[in-house]
């Protein structure tokens, strides 16, 4: 029986439904995936705030330094996808039972293991484009807020989509810092900029037409690019 | 009988048939051929032909026909040809093609047997080929030239007025075609390629003389009977392959001119009244003219659009046109203005024209305005001026203005304006009402004469209220006022723009006293003087309550300008913050009232900003209104209908409409299909 609940001190001990009908093997079975839940669970309360009950910034950092990976590599945030985290920052024990449980890991070294796979699954098409739009809402910090200043977007572009599109990145970002047009990027603006990395071709801008529905801010880059080219 | 035909006979008697038919065809006496002869001809060259066997004498006979045509046109024709001229030549052109047609056609009979056999077999020029050959050469090559120009100086006669011989020039150009063996080679060559140019030349003449005089509608009228008349021309005699390239040439010149018409205007400093002349002249518009279907209507809409929508040494058409309105509805004004009064009159009188005033001119041309919006709003800052300042000629014309504005824009456009005019007629009726409820209650009154102008707020361009500190004089002014207009209405707030009043002051220089006609302003400056003989700038500064700039304008018009009322210490010409000022008790003007103007006021940068804003919030709502009925667009259609929406305010840049899409969307008011990232939604 799952609750729905946000958070949750105790635990219901999920049952798996397809197990097999005997006691003795359900019970095993169970007892297998109720270690690995208890293991992951510990990992958790090893990070989290004792009064929160959530992994906060603090207990990010310590579990980054234990992972060797710095807090700001793109890995964390592949691991917040993972999760599904909501707010960026905390861990809640939901989501961090969520993500490990996804990539098989109950301790920190599989974690570290299961970290190469996680690239590669977010690398896949599909993945890529949630993964890509879940950055953005992960940024947005305020209740209500809708858009992401230029200098943070600027430093997510760089982060996601560095490594796969590097010279559209860094012409977009000189854009961005150059530009007064704009002082802050909303999600359409955001997604249209991984259309255009996959669609136009770069440097030649040949087949971008901007009598086409691209946002204003991509036709006011590919004017600035022209009109430097010539 | 069979006969040996001897050759030289046989060539003899060939020759005595051509000169027999020769003289027939130069109308010289002679008895026809009759059927014997013509009989015997032709045996005579089948004999030689094929019974001079071993002797083969067919190219004898083929090169003999050529000789004899050869002979023919040299001696007969081209002598006849190379004495005439013009139209006498074209004449005689057209008699001797036609009877050297009828010389080949014989000659072929007669040499039929060699054209038969010979030249198949040899695979040369048939017969009738080489006659055409021979005259072409001969001919043709010699006289095109002459030919050609003697032509298109009918035609141009005929475009002129003069009857021309159509049948004649017809022939004539039908030669062109059949020396090209019906192909239209020779005929665009020799005479088309020269024509068009010779038509864009004399076109371009009447052009450039038509265009000066006659007034825009007679200029259309005159062009598209031109047009019609060329196409008949083609009916008549030119061949029907020239049909299209005339009417583009022609059309091009006509239209040519009118946009030279506005690149010299706009080259030239000329003044707004004469720009405004020169193109209400070209450009006023006939609706008749534009609502059939003549090819002349495209090219000269898009003309108009251009010019109206252009720019003129630095100021655009719409603040020129909004100028010339204010020009028209002033009092007095220039002197050009009345005599635009007087063609008004004029025109109004002349019933052909209808009821075209100059300003309905100048709203007509509007509707080829893009930016109306833009012209409407400097229209109303100026209108504002003209009211408050109590320059506008007569307030009749000012409600016509208007109305037109409505009839072409819509109530959009106009309710502001509408309500300025109306607001000075009820501001002239409180003033009345003040002036009886001050003879009534006497202890209310200030001491000085007041008139107040109330405005409705929302009508009228923002104006900046500013916290100047009156002289004691006026806050007696105030006070009187505000309680009066209190009893006639409790719940408006009244908010006083001192910057468009203005004072009469009575100034004693010596012995003499002039009436200084100042702004409010100058008034608050001035009456510092009354308690004080010498005053440092920061003085004034804090005494009047304004601003760096404002004291700044306001000292520099007092004491640096035509008028010097305040002695200024430095005397130099500008104003510095260590400056000190005196009133200058030794100022000497015959005059015994004097205006110091108001400072002059760049509207043009707010206005354009106003307008911008206007739009922006325009263009959200004809996307929203869009979206709501849509639910579903694609981009491009969202576009289309917002431009649709809005044509008859202004036409929206189409970075604008993206801009506000984009802000919409953050807004959340519409959002981008997933799958198609060129359909937006309509978000409930």
């Amino acid at each position: 029986m799952r609750r729905s609940s946000t958070r949750k001190t105790g635990s219901a001990l999920p049952v798996n439904p397809s197990s097999g009908s005997s006691d003795t093997y359900r019970s095993a079975s169970s007892k297998a995936v109720s270690k690995e839940v208890e293991r992951i669970d510990n990992l958790f309360y090893a990070y989290a705030d004792a009064s929160s009950g959530l992994i906060d910034p603090e207990g990010i950092e310590s579990f980054c330094s234990d992972l060797e990976v710095d807090y700001t590599d793109v890995r964390i945030l592949m691991l917040a996808w993972k999760m599904k985290a909501e707010k960026q920052g905390y861990f809640t024990l939901e989501e961090w039972r969520r993500g490990l449980k996804a990539l098989h890991a109950d301790t920190i070294s599989k974690l570290k293991k299961s970290l190469s796979e996680l690239e590669k699954e977010v690398a896949r098409p599909t993945n890529f484009s949630d993964f890509y739009s879940y950055s953005f809402r992960y940024c947005l910090t305020e209740d209500k807020q809708k858009c992401i200043d230029i200098e943070s977007a600027c430093e997510l572009l760089d982060l996601v989509l560095g490594f796969q599109f590097r010279p559209q990145v860094d012409k977009l970002v000189e854009y961005l810092k150059h530009q007064r047009d704009y002082k802050v990027i909303n999600m359409d603006q955001w997604t249209s900029f991984l259309r255009f990395c996959n669609e136009i071709n770069f440097p030649s801008l040949d087949n971008y037409d901007a009598e086409l529905a691209w946002p204003l801010i991509l036709d006011n880059f590919v004017e600035w690019i022209r009109e430097k080219q010539s | 009988m069979r006969k040996i035909v001897d050759l030289e006979e046989g060539l003899e008697l060939v020759q005595k048939g051509i000169t027999k038919l020769t003289n027939i065809l130069e109308g010289r006496a002679e008895p026809s051929f009759i059927t014997d002869e013509c009989m015997m001809l032709y045996t005579t060259i089948f004999n030689i032909a094929s019974r001079n066997y071993p002797h083969d004498h067919s190219q004898l006979l083929y090169d003999k026909y050529r000789e004899l045509l050869e002979e023919y046109l040299t001696s007969e024709a081209l002598p006849a040809l190379s004495e005439k001229y013009d139209e006498f030549m074209l004449l005689e052109l057209v008699h001797r093609w036609k009877n050297y047609k009828v010389m080949v056609r014989w000659l072929t009979h007669f040499f039929f047997y060699i054209n038969r056999y010979y030249i198949p077999r040899r695979s040369l020029t048939p017969l009738a080929e080489v006659g055409l050959n021979c005259f072409r050469q001969l001919v043709y090559q010699v006289l095109k030239d002459k030919v050609r120009d003697a032509v298109i100086s009918l035609i141009n006669r005929e475009r002129d007025g003069e009857q021309v011989d159509k049948t004649l020039l017809k022939n004539v150009l039908n030669i062109f075609v059949e020396i090209g063996s019906g192909k239209t080679h020779y005929y665009e060559t020799d005479f088309e390629a020269h024509m068009l140019r010779e038509t864009s030349t004399y076109y371009s003449q009447k052009a450039s003389i038509w265009i000066v005089e006659y007034s825009c509608p007679d200029y259309m009228f005159k062009a598209e009977e031109c047009l019609k008349r060329e196409k008949d021309r083609v009916l008549h005699y030119l061949h029907e392959i020239s049909k299209p390239k005339l009417l583009q040439h022609v059309t091009a010149e006509l239209t040519v001119l009118m946009k030279q018409a506005e690149d010299a205007a706009s080259n030239k400093k000329v003044l707004v009244r004469s720009v405004i002349e020169l193109n209400a002249k070209y450009l006023a518009v006939s609706n008749d003219c534009f609502q059939n279907k003549s090819p002349l209507r495209k090219p000269l809409k898009e003309v108009f659009e251009v010019f109206c929508n252009k720019g003129f040494s630095g100021n655009s058409c719409v603040e020129l046109l909004a100028t010339f309105c204010d020009h028209t509805l002033k009092k007095g004004g220039t002197k050009n203005s009345s005599e635009a009064v007087e063609e008004t009159i004029e025109k109004t009188k002349d019933s052909s024209y209808g009821d075209i005033t100059t300003l309905s001119q100048t709203v007509k041309l509007l509707a080829y305005i893009n930016d109306k919006d833009l012209f409407a709003e400097f229209h109303r800052k100026k209108l504002a001026r003209r009211l408050l300042f109590d320059r506008s000629a007569h307030d009749d014309s000012e409600r016509s203005m208007l109305k037109k504005l409505n009839q072409q824009f819509g109530w959009q456009v106009t309710w502001k304006m509408e309500g300025m005019v109306t607001d000075m007629t009820l501001a002239r009726e409180i003033q009345s009402s003040f002036q009886e409820y001050l003879k009534s209650n006497r202890q209310e009154n200030p001491g000085t004469d007041l008139s107040v102008t109330v405005l409705t707020t929302r009508f009228w361009p923002g104006y900046k209220s500013h916290d100047l500190n009156l002289p004691s004089e006026l806050i007696k002014c105030v006070q009187a006022f505000k309680i009066f207009y209190e009893t006639t209405s409790s719940r408006r707030k009244l908010t006083w723009l001192y910057s468009l009043g203005s004072c009469i002051i009575n100034a004693k220089f010596g012995e003499r006293t002039i009436e200084l006609i100042v702004t409010t302003h100058h008034a608050a400056v001035l009456m510092l003087f009354n308690s004080a003989d010498r005053l440092g700038y920061s003085e004034i500064k804090s005494q009047v309550g304004l601003t760096d700039d404002e004291v700044t304008i306001l000292l520099h018009s007092l004491s640096c300008a035509r008028y010097k009322i305040l002695n200024k210490e430095p005397n130099s010409q500008t104003i510095s913050r260590t400056d000190y000022f005196e009133f200058n008790s030794e100022f000497t003007e015959e005059m015994k009232r004097i205006k110091i103007s108001r400072p002059r006021v760049d509207e043009r940068n707010k206005v354009i900003q106003d307008v911008d804003k206007d739009r922006e919030y325009a263009i959200d709502a004809a996307i929203v209104r869009i979206m709501k009925n849509r639910n579903v667009i694609v981009y491009q259609q969202l576009v289309v209908e917002c431009m649709e929406h809005l044509k008859h305010v202004f036409k929206p840049d189409i970075k604008a409409i993206k801009k506000r899409i984009e802000a919409l969307i953050t807004r959340e008011y519409l959002e981008r299909d997933q799958m198609n990232p060129s359909i937006f939604r309509y978000v409930a």
